[in-house]
This record gives C-alpha cells, structure tokens and sequence, in this order.
C-alpha cells in the first residue's frame, strides 16, 4: 500500500481531515481520564473492610434523655445480654463508630509526649473486649482486652486509655521495623498507651476526601461508649441468619426500654448497606464516566462513518476510474483503511499529548493520582480500532464501486 | 426570504436523513450532559442568600499557633468557647451569633410514641434577623431570653407538623431532653443550600434541615453536647463537655453582619487587636493570624462544592466538544455534497450573504432539533441523577424555566457556531468551476 498518494488526497480535504483527526484527539484525552477515574473508582470501592461484611448489621442506638453516665453504663450492658441473647446472634458489642459507618474520632499519634508534629492519624473505635469476634477481625500479634480493662467513655470524655490494640497498618506506620508490640504511643497527652495487640486489617470510619492516604490506619480502644449521644451496637449474626437477627435485635432493645432512639428507616443497617452509602457516590462517578465515554466513542464511530461516506460518495468517479485501471476491490478497501489509520495516528498523537495534559491539570485541581500511560496506550489502540471499524462499512461500499461508474458523468 | 431558506433546508435535512439524524443526536447528548451536569453545579455553587450574602462574614481566630495551622498557614476553622465568647461579648457587629450543631431527643407529648431525634442549632436571637429566616408563626428570641438563659426554642414547620399537626405552636411547649421549652416561633419553608451558617459541621448539603433552634447560652447551661466536628490540639485538661469549653478545642461557628467595607476594615482591626490581647496576657504565643471572609469567599474557602461535580461538569462539557467537533465535520460533508446547487445559486446572482443565511438557517435547525432533543434528556438526565451523583447533592438539581431555555439556547447557538466554517466553505464555492463540471 502506498501512503503518498494517500496523503496527497488528503491535503486535498484539510479540513475533513482535521475535522476527524481533532475528534479522535478530543476523545481519546476524555476517554483515557474518564477511564482512569473509573478504575480509580472501582478499586477504591472494592477495598475490603477487614471486617465480616456478610454477618455484621449495626444499630445506632440513640438515648432519649439525659441521665449520668453509670446509668447509661448499666443500660449498655444490660442491652448487650440482651442482644448476646438471641438466638440468631453470634456476638455483639457497642462502639463508638465503625468501619465505614462514616463519622467518628481521630486521634492524633505521637512517639515521645513531648513531639509537636503527630506521626499518624488513625480512626478510633471505643468498645469491649467482644468487639474484636463481633467484627470478625483476625488478631495477627499480642493479646485482646480483659473483661476488667474496659473503661467507660462519656460524652466528650477524652480520657486516654492505658492499652490499645492497632491495625497492621498503623503499627507498621509507627513502627516501620515492626517491632510495635508492647511500645508506648503518646496521643495529645503525656500519659502512654501500650500497644498490646495488632490486628489483621481494619478499614476506617471514612474511607474518602482527606483520609485517603491514611486508610486502614485505626484502633481500638477499651472503653464503653457510654454518652448521652448514643453508641453503635454491632451485631455479628450467626451464619446465614443476618435477615432474623436484624429483625429481633430492635425489638429485644425496645423490649429492655422504650426511652431509646432508632431510626425507624437507617437506624438498623445491614454492613452491605453501610458499605453501599459509604461508596455510593464512587460507584456513580464510575457509572457517570462510563456512560459518558460510551456516548463519546458512539458519537466519533458514527462521526467518521459519516465523513468517510460522504468522501467515498465524493469520489466514486475517481474510484471507478482507479478500477478501470486495474486496481483490485481489496486496493480500494486498503485504501481506505489506510487513510483512516493515517488520519487516526494523527489525532492519537494529538490525544495522548491532551490526555496527559488534562491529567496533569486536574491533579493540580482535583487531586487526582497521575495517569498511567497504560491507560492512554489501551485508549490509543481502542480509538484506532474504533476508526477502522468505523471506516470499514464505507471502505466496503467503495471497494463495490463499479469500473464503469468512470465512463458516467457525475 | 426565511420562510424559502426554512423550505431549503428542511428538503436538504430530508434528503440526508441518517446524517441529519446523526447530528440531532449529537447535539441532543452532548447538550443534554452538559445540562444534566451544570443544573447540579449550579445547584450547589449557588448562593444560598444573594440579598445579603455580601454583608455576612466568618471570622477565625488563630488560638492554636504555627503547629496548629494548615500547611497554607490558616487558622482553625471553627472557633474554641473561650474567643466565640470573648467575641459575643464585644458585641462588635451590627448582629452576630455564636453557633454549635446539636441534636437532641424530643420526646412527643403523646404517650406511647416513641421519642425521635433531631438535628439542631444552638444560636443567638440576632441569628434569625441577621440571615432574615422567615417565620410562619411567632418570632425569634430576644436579647434578654439569650442572657436569662430562657427555656424557649424555635421549631421547624416540619417538626411542627409532626409534634401539632401544623397549627401555631407558639406558646406551647416541647419536651427536649427531657426539659421542657416554650416555643416562641415555628419557621416557614427554609432550607438553605449550602447550609452556610455552618458548612464546616454540615459539609454544606444535607437534605434533612435544622429542627429546633435554642439560645446558646440555654444549651451550655443544660449541658446539651456539640453533635458536629470537634478538633482539638492538646486534650483537655477536663473531661465532659464541660472540659471541652474550657479548652482550646474548635467546635463553634460564628457568622457577623457587617454593612459596608468600612464596617469590614473595622471588624479585622478588632480581631487583630483582639489575638493581640491575648497575645499579651500570655494565651497566644504568636502574633495574630485572624480571616474575615464574606460568605462568598468563605464557601469558596471551604470548598463547599464537591470536586466530583466540577469533573462530571468539565466531562460533559467535553462531550459537548466532541459533539460540536463531529457536527462540523458532518456539516461542511452536507454542504459542500451541495456545491453544484450553490454554484447554481450564485450564478443566477445569489450574494455571498444569502448563501451564508440559507446555510446557518440549516444550522439553526439542526441545533433546534437538538434542543429539542436535549431538553428531553436533561429532563430525564435531571430526573435520574440521584443514581450517579451524592443523593442530597443531586436532589437539589432542578429542570427550570430558565435551564430549559438554556439548554434550547446552547443548543442551536453551539450549532450555528459549529456552521460557520462549513457556511464560510460552501460560500466560497466558485460559481464557475460548478457549472463546468457539471
């Protein structure tokens, strides 16, 4: 196949030429983003929790009036027999948040009381020593709390506990060489925790936005939650009796007092639901992206059908008479999809180049992770088999052209 | 002369149908996204209170010192009890309230319902004038209620609706925490968005509003927690709420009416010389680092309008490049299909002008048709937003008036815009050399 004559056609129509190769540029820089926040979007919602998703729900469990802590403590404990009752329920515990439930405290880390700058700034979950079974979390190193370290947490009660038990992430933040077992941490305060146990993994409360590069990053304190502003009650159902369990424990808790609130609609939901609110707004971004580029790559495909067609009715005479002089059906085909190919090297060209561009900008804006040129080079081999496969319909229709369509005027 | 360039191009459209149909289609989706996104930016970047939001500002206070600020050197962006205080007491602008979010039980009088929670605000009396809150029944409280620590609350017409069925309360009482406070005043239908007189604890949508209001100083009295943010820099020396207001954590939102620049200048020299104060008793180890910023620049500051919106807005508006891209092409393909019949029309005295009007009139339409279209996706894409976008983001996305035209004005102006270079080609078509070859 030979490119010049080709290339000498295509000075003739400029404009088409840039026309399409422009499009091809425009789409393959807002397709290789748009895919690359998809990816990025579906990687992040599928991380794990660390947690037994498919047996855990959660009560939010609010109180309706005010009374003094030791009062609330006694209503807790005497709730959690209750729920540890049922007979579909393999554990429970309360806690001052959960994995991805979305709003609790951080604590900041420090290694030495009198360090100004925190080294890490994990999630914290307040709860007893049942919270580590309810949850499901394996313990990797040390040891889980005693029934007698538990403390009380009231409201705004900043008490920092004598022992913590981190997440792998966080000790291996703190203590890089891995020696955090039984290590004194300092937070915001000159009296030390001990580091007594490490668990496996263990999502935060807030899995987007600023907490991003701290994920996993969490801990477990020995206190009971205890304030007037309610706690979480954690429910690890027996296998394959999540649906009984979330339909007895609300009534074996309003059977215990009626002087209790929860949420008749999101007070008691299943773990899928959490995870599902929590990266909702992830998994529609992916979904908006996605449509977007499909309409994208239809629009250019359909695009250059058009043109294309519109050329191969421009020049049919000159087809004809190509024919006449003996070029062969398959010349004219090649023809065309070399011209395509030519036009579509020019516009990936010009999109990898915007692609990169757009991407570096909206890092700067948006802070987006870099693009890998993976993307940008699947994008550039998408495109140029969308161009061939668009410009095939029209290539055969060409390569039908009769050599006699040359003795006709018009 | 347009009715026939009307008929020219309707014939010309039909003769073409599948490339016709194409562009419609184009156009129908790329604005459509376009719309679809922008009726949600619009939506959240929008300003809550127009009337006024010139005149209200935000303070912040720098009492935590060089290790507490952010890497762009910003102070906290609440307010500690101590200086949220300090600043009430002042009493410097023309109205301002200390503010903190709660969200407390309210028992119903019935017996056998079961007590609900609401979300709320701890406020000062000027808060309802300063943000001109409107009122179905009764008023807000007086200066007086704040420092007598009066029982009284403010209901929303909702809670309203639950608690009374929808008569004036006003008088009546509600039992909150199990206290009991007289309404004073039930409001009308207000739901701001952003919710700017605290963005910091609300993340500045939500779609269930605020229910009760009570005085500030009522709500520290009886102990009734902060439910937002709570940042601390060192852990208080006390514990329970109590401990929190003697310490420097930040949990409080303040928002000042200020008339005029003047009034503005006045109010950052009173909170400079006020860390300054501060600095000199020995609370503050660093000179001051005070803002004012006007609400404007305060939700700017804040970036209250999520980031996924603005990149599902700019991809939009991508497609809505492509597709005008792809128009182009598709129209200089129709136009110049038509060489022979330009030339034809220019021999028989045709100027310039009339071919230009004959082919942006083809434009027009094509891009009318695309409005057309358009406004039926935007409607649906508007309708079904929810699915893709935040549910209290994309809820408050709605099809106007004035998005309708928009979308039928983007539409056919994008259209004749992507024609003009097809139109400036088919008008340059030499009569002559037409006619030859024909």
């Amino acid at each position: 196949m030979q490119i010049k004559p080709i290339l000498a056609a295509l000075r003739h129509h400029k404009a088409g030429t840039i026309l399409v190769a422009l499009q091809i540029a425009l789409t393959l820089a807002i397709v290789c983003n748009a895919l690359f926040i998809i990816r990025q979007r579906l990687v992040h919602l599928s991380e794990p929790s660390g947690v037994d998703e498919a047996s855990l729900f959660v009560i939010y469990n609010g109180w309706a009036d005010q009374a003094a802590t030791m009062q609330f403590d006694a209503q807790v404990r005497t709730d959690l027999a209750a729920l540890r009752q049922l007979p579909s329920v393999r554990n429970a515990a309360p806690a001052s948040s959960c994995p991805l439930c979305g709003d609790g405290d951080d604590v900041p880390v420090m290694l030495a009381p009198d360090q100004t700058q925190w080294i890490a700034d994990p999630a914290m979950y307040a709860g007893d020593e049942q919270l580590l079974d309810t949850l499901g979390v394996k313990l990797v190193a040390g040891r889980n709390f005693r029934a007698d370290e538990i403390g009380k947490m009231g409201s705004r009660d900043f008490t920092v506990p004598p022992v913590v038990i981190v997440s792998r992430t966080l000790a291996d933040r703190l203590f890089p060489r891995g020696e955090a077992l039984g290590k004194p941490i300092y937070m915001m305060s000159n009296t030390p925790s001990t580091i007594i146990g490490i668990v496996d993994r263990l999502q935060r409360q807030n899995v987007g936005g600023w907490t991003r590069p701290y994920a996993y990053q969490s801990m477990l304190w020995p206190m009971r939650p205890v304030s007037s502003q309610g706690l979480y009650y954690i429910v690890r159902a027996k296998p394959g009796q999540l649906a009984a369990a979330m339909r007895e424990a609300p009534k074996a808790l309003y059977a215990e007092d009626r002087m209790r609130i929860i949420d008749p609609e999101h007070g008691t939901l299943s773990f899928a639901e959490v995870r599902r609110r929590i990266y909702d707004s992830d998994l529609g971004m992916a979904i908006l992206m996605g449509l977007i580029s499909v309409v994208l790559l239809a629009i250019t495909a359909a695009g250059i059908v058009g043109l294309t067609s519109f050329w191969v009715g421009q020049r049919r005479k000159q087809i004809g008479v190509r024919r006449a002089l003996g070029a062969t059906r398959r010349d004219i085909l090649g023809y065309f999809l070399t011209e395509n190919l030519l036009i579509g090297l020019g516009g990936v060209l010009v999109g990898t180049v915007l692609a990169i561009g757009i991407n570096l900008w909206m890092v700067t804006q948006f802070e987006m992770a870099r693009l890998s040129l993976a993307y940008v080079m699947t994008g550039v081999v998408a495109l140029l088999l969308l161009g061939q496969g668009a410009v095939l319909g029209p290539a055969l229709r060409a390569s039908r052209v009769s050599p006699v369509e040359a003795t006709r005027s018009v | 002369m347009f009715s026939y360039y009307l008929e020219l191009a309707l014939r010309s459209l039909r003769r073409s149908p599948g490339l016709t149909a194409l562009m419609v289609l184009a156009i129908g989706f790329g604005v459509a996204a376009s719309m679809t996104t922008w009726s949600v930016f619009r939506a959240v970047s929008g300003d809550p209170i127009p009337w006024k939001s010139s005149q209200l500002f935000v303070p912040q206070i720098d009492n935590w010192g060089p290790n507490g600020r952010s890497s762009d050197g910003e102070p906290p962006n609440a307010m500690g009890y101590t200086d949220a205080m300090a600043l009430m007491r002042d009493h410097r602008a023309k109205r301002q309230s200390a503010m903190y979010q709660i969200s407390p039980s309210v028992v119903p009088a019935e017996v056998g319902k079961h007590p609900l929670n609401v979300s709320g605000h701890a406020v000062y009396g000027e808060f309802f004038p300063m943000l001109d809150v409107p009122f179905k029944y009764g008023s807000g409280w007086s200066a007086s209620d704040d420092t007598n620590r009066a029982t009284v609350v403010v209901i929303s017409g909702k809670l309203n609706q639950k608690l009374f069925g929808g008569a004036s309360s006003v008088g009546k009482t509600v039992n909150i925490e199990g206290k009991d406070y007289r309404v004073v005043g039930v409001l009308d239908d207000w739901n701001p968005q952003p919710r700017f007189y605290d963005v910091v604890n609300t993340g500045g949508f939500s779609t269930t509003g605020d229910d009760v209001f009570l005085p500030f100083l009522t709500a520290i009295q009886t102990s009734m927690p902060n439910d937002g943010n709570t940042n601390c820099n060192a852990v208080p020396e006390e514990s329970g709420f109590v401990g929190l207001q003697h310490s420097e954590c930040v949990w409080i939102a303040y928002m000042a009416e200020l008339d005029g620049a003047a009034a503005a200048t006045a109010y950052r020299n009173y909170l400079n010389d006020y860390a300054r104060e501060q600095q000199q008793a020995g609370r503050f180890r660093w000179a001051p680092n005070s803002r004012l910023r006007n609400l404007p620049q305060w939700l700017d500051n804040q970036h209250v309008v999520p980031s996924d919106t603005k990149v599902s807005l700019l991809v939009a508006l991508g497609l809505l490049l492509v597709c005008l891209v792809n128009t182009v092409g598709l129209l200089l393909a129709k136009f110049l299909r038509r060489s022979g019949e330009i030339g034809v029309r220019r021999a028989l005295g045709a100027q310039r002008a009339a071919i230009y009007a004959q082919f942006l009139t083809e434009a027009g339409i094509v891009g009318l048709a695309g409005g057309v279209l358009g406004l039926l996706l935007t409607g649906a894409g508007v309708a079904s937003v929810g699915w893709v976008l935040p549910r209290d983001i994309a809820a408050l996305a709605r099809v106007d008036v004035s998005l309708l035209l928009l979308t039928l004005l983007v539409a056919v102006v994008a259209t004749m815009l992507a024609g003009l270079y097809p139109t400036f080609r088919a008008s340059r078509v030499q009569p002559a050399w037409q006619l030859k070859s024909n």
